[in-house]
């Protein structure tokens, strides 16, 4: 079928071929168009629902009423934001090393074989669905923290639940990175007589730093908008948490929460969070992006 | 001499420290998974049958099966790949064989997918609940949730199609230019074909990342549990029973692990496609060139 006149183009070719190409080309340019203006959209009818409240309520009030409850007209996101923000470093506290070790792990350690099942129970790892994750921690996990302090669901379930689901973002762009390492300045460093740990740590890890930074960010992204796991197994108790075993909410899971029932400024309330999740998340894909690129500069 | 033996004992324990410790993080991420594995399978494989997995659920879910959540969600499924599959990889054939990688458009268009990529799925909830079941006025409908889940599933379709087409030969591209066969027909009887794997590797982890989903789906599709009876009806999706049995129905835990088996099971399967599909790919690759 390649050979019908309609698809050969050549000078003598009807005008019908090179308004078939035109065409083709204004459809695909249509389509990217229509992709592209997905993330204004979203953008825009965040703030569009939104604005209610920004209107009525003050930026500040969101910090400095005296607690969350938005049917009484009272709408402190900060104990919500101090959850998510803790539950996301306390796993990115635990995720990054192990994250990168399993990378040291596939690219210097393991034999090649042994390397290659590692990679894939990683990777599978990353495709369990996060409403498993949940369901497991809530059933496995908060059982066995609840035996050690009471009451289990707590701050310190949503931090492992995470380590677990953001592991296998920082392990394989970290393995990415040290992929990209050059092979000479491995085998230099080695030929100068260097212990296996000096030429990563003085060698192979410097020159991958940016982009192991760079899938921290991602990670810290995932972490920071991770929904279900986290409403499945912290408690969703509002209140700045004291320690590791109180109960918190995230923004996330609050939205995930109380979107069913909510009307006029409290609706609008919920997604002021949306958007500053967006906002967090997209400067911290931002800056991932960045570095990546500075990185091939 | 006598300070360089030490120095070296110094660097040998503290290699094997090293090599202790990333081969017992190693051992750990391994037995977490058969943890959880395990915990699934142990917990479901007495409760799954061939009657649960056609059957209705029935109060709550407690008991019956899971047969109108499996057609809700292949229903949901469908009609996010409709939409997204055409938009998708008509962007990544602009991305990779129209537009120059520097152009202003092209930029634009890859700077907003890589936003698109990072955005929360609780926010796509949001968005979707506001644009498609309030403005557009579809309710809570497998329509909405479908079309929300399209708008997750542009990147990353986009990004594998791109992938895809950049790795196919340039010598496909002047080869056929020399034989004078118009850029449309080029495309499409050649350059798609040829990232063929490429572009089903991409549609398998798309598939794989809808079928996980939950968070975007709660306040668009549902939780609606019997058969659906048009596209405009409410139906909750295999990922967000497993997450109300166990969430809102005291008792629903053996279901709910039924239920996450199931799932798991079907995205290992898709898995290992996809897996197929990109190493047979990187191997004709590798042939061609």
């Amino acid at each position: 079928m390649i050979w019908s006149k309609r698809n050969i183009s050549s000078p003598s070719a009807s005008a019908e071929t090179v308004s078939m190409d035109t065409l083709m080309h204004y459809l695909l340019r249509t389509a990217a168009g229509l992709s592209a203006t997905v993330v204004l959209l979203i953008l825009l009818f965040l703030a569009f629902e939104s604005w209610p409240a920004l209107r009525h309520i003050s930026l500040a009030r969101f910090f400095t009423d005296p607690s969350w409850h938005p049917v009484e007209g009272m709408y402190n996101l900060a104990p919500m934001l101090s959850g998510t923000l803790s539950a996301a470093s306390g796993a990115l506290l635990l995720a990054t090393p192990l994250g990168v070790a399993s990378a040291l792990f596939i690219a210097y350690y393991a034999s090649p074989r042994t390397a290659g099942i590692y990679r894939r129970l990683v990777e599978l790892l990353a495709g369990i669905p996060s409403v498993v994750f949940g369901f497991w921690g809530l059933t496995t996990l908060v059982p066995l923290i609840n035996q050690l302090h009471p009451p289990g669901a707590s701050l310190l379930a949503g931090i492992l639940i995470l380590t677990l689901m953001i592991l296998p973002t920082i392990a394989l762009t970290a393995h990415a990175a040290l992929l990209g390492v050059p092979g000479e300045y491995l085998r230099g460093a080695a030929a100068l007589g260097i212990s296996r740990w000096g030429i990563i740590r003085g060698v192979a890890l410097p020159s991958a730093k940016t982009g192991i930074v760079a899938g921290v960010m991602l990670a810290a992204g995932r972490a920071i908008g991770e929904t279900m796991a986290v409403l499945m197994v912290t408690g969703n108790v509002v209140q700045h948490a004291g320690s590791l075993f109180d109960p918190v909410r995230t923004l996330a899971a609050n939205i995930a929460l109380e979107m069913a029932y909510a009307m006029d400024n409290h609706r609008a309330a919920l997604f002021v969070s949306g958007l500053t999740l967006m906002l967090l998340v997209m400067a911290l894909s931002g800056m991932a992006g960045w570095l990546g690129r500075s990185r091939h500069v | 001499m006598s300070e360089t033996v030490p120095g070296k004992l110094i660097h040998f324990r503290r290699d094997r420290l090293v090599e202790w410790t990333v081969y017992s993080v190693a051992f750990l991420v391994c037995a977490t998974f058969v943890w959880i594995a395990g915990d699934l399978v142990r917990g479901g494989i007495a409760h799954l049958s061939w009657d649960f997995l056609v059957d209705s659920p029935r109060d709550a879910g407690r008991a019956g099966g899971i047969g109108s959540v499996l057609v809700s969600t292949v229903l949901i499924l469908a009609v996010a790949l409709m939409v997204a599959l055409p938009l998708g990889w008509a962007t990544a054939a602009l991305l990779a064989e129209y537009v120059p990688a520097d152009s202003s458009f092209g930029l634009a268009v890859r700077y907003s997918i890589q936003v698109l990529a990072g955005v929360p799925s609780i926010v796509f909830g949001l968005f979707g609940n506001a644009f498609f079941s309030i403005y557009l006025g579809m309710g809570f409908s497998i329509l909405s949730g479908g079309l929300t889940l399209a708008c997750m599933l542009l990147p990353i379709l986009i990004s594998t199609a791109d992938a895809g087409l950049r790795a196919v030969p340039d010598a496909y591209r002047l080869s056929a230019a020399a034989l004078g066969i118009s850029r449309t027909a080029t495309l499409l009887h050649l350059l798609l074909p040829a990232a063929a794997p490429a572009l089903a590797a991409g549609l398998l982890l798309g598939v794989g990342r809808a079928i996980a989903e939950t968070a975007a789906l709660l306040f668009t599709s549902g939780y609606v549990d019997r058969m659906p009876d048009s596209l405009l009806d409410s139906g909750r999706t295999l990922a967000v029973h497993i997450f109300d049995l166990s969430m809102n129905v005291s008792g629903g835990d053996v279901p709910a692990h039924a239920s996450a088996l199931v799932l798991i099971i079907a995205l290992l399967l898709i898995n290992v496609v996809a897996m197929r599909l990109a190493a047979g790919w990187q191997r004709r690759k590798m042939v061609s060139e």
